[in-house]
């Protein structure tokens, strides 16, 4: 006899009520950060210097931010997830744990917001 | 120790196996790029700040300690490029086998290690440019 209520099998979401939602996320984002990082590195690669004119003129084009916010958004939630099974890992004291998992959560975001903002500002030419 | 009965831990995996090399290695290169995320955001924030923000960051960026981070930031950027594919590999339920796992374990180091070369060839012979 199974003690799972016939709710509970038909959500499939597990003890954690997270289903596969962690794993699936994980896979989707490192999906998308294989031709992002591609772009990033070559890009970086083929710059002519990393003098501030030329940087400001390569964020300044579209194409340059839009793919440079994704990259931000897509790597820091990526990152957050990975960051998260370590500390899940590694940190056995339940009550650092969850201080561990909310700060590694709020860092993320504000490292996520900063470097979009950033970009945007460079975009919309807000630098001198 | 506690007496009671323990699950197998460390101490029962062979680690010169280089499946559980590369497993731990992928781990430990996905913590280093997060503290590259961490690099890019002050880069690009160094850039929005203007010109004289830029040249203030560029005084930290260009010593020789940061130039140690950008190399160890390849390595594992590249690492972690490679071994993710093998796992998105393994979740369609390929290359499973004990013997195609030791195989694609090398394959990943082997591709990783060309596409560090190939970084490392464009940066320092042909690129010659100066941060």
């Amino acid at each position: 006899m199974s003690l799972r209520s016939p709710l509970g099998r038909v959500l499939g979401t597990g003890a954690a009520r997270d289903g596969v939602r962690h794993w699936w996320l994980q896979r989707l984002t490192s999906i998308a950060l294989v031709p992002l990082t591609v772009w990033f590195v070559v890009s970086l690669l083929v710059l002519p210097s990393f003098g501030y004119g030329t940087l400001v003129a390569w964020m300044r084009q579209s194409s340059t931010a839009l793919l440079l916010i994704l990259l931000v958004l897509v790597a820091a939630w990526h990152s957050q997830l990975g960051v998260r099974v370590v500390v899940e890992d590694y940190v056995h004291s339940a009550g650092t744990r969850t201080l561990a998992l909310v700060m590694v959560l709020f860092t993320h975001v504000l490292l996520a917001t900063a470097g979009v903002f950033a970009v945007l500002k460079v975009a919309f030419g807000g630098a001198p | 120790m506690p007496t009671r009965p323990l699950s197998p831990h460390l101490s029962v995996y062979r680690m010169s196996r280089y499946t559980l090399a590369t497993s731990i290695a992928n781990r430990f290169t996905g913590m280093a790029l997060s503290v590259g995320l961490l690099l890019l955001v002050y880069w690009l924030l160094a850039v929005a700040g203007g010109m004289q923000s830029y040249a203030r960051a560029v005084r930290v960026l260009a010593t020789p300690l940061a130039q140690l981070v950008y190399a160890a930031l390849i390595v594992a950027c590249c690492y972690h490029l490679v071994a993710g594919l093998r796992h998105l590999v393994w979740d369609t339920g390929h290359w499973l086998e004990r013997a195609q796992s030791q195989k694609s374990a090398w394959l990943v180091v082997a591709a990783s290690f060309v596409l560090i070369l190939i970084i490392a060839y464009r940066l320092w012979f042909a690129g010659a440019h100066a941060p």
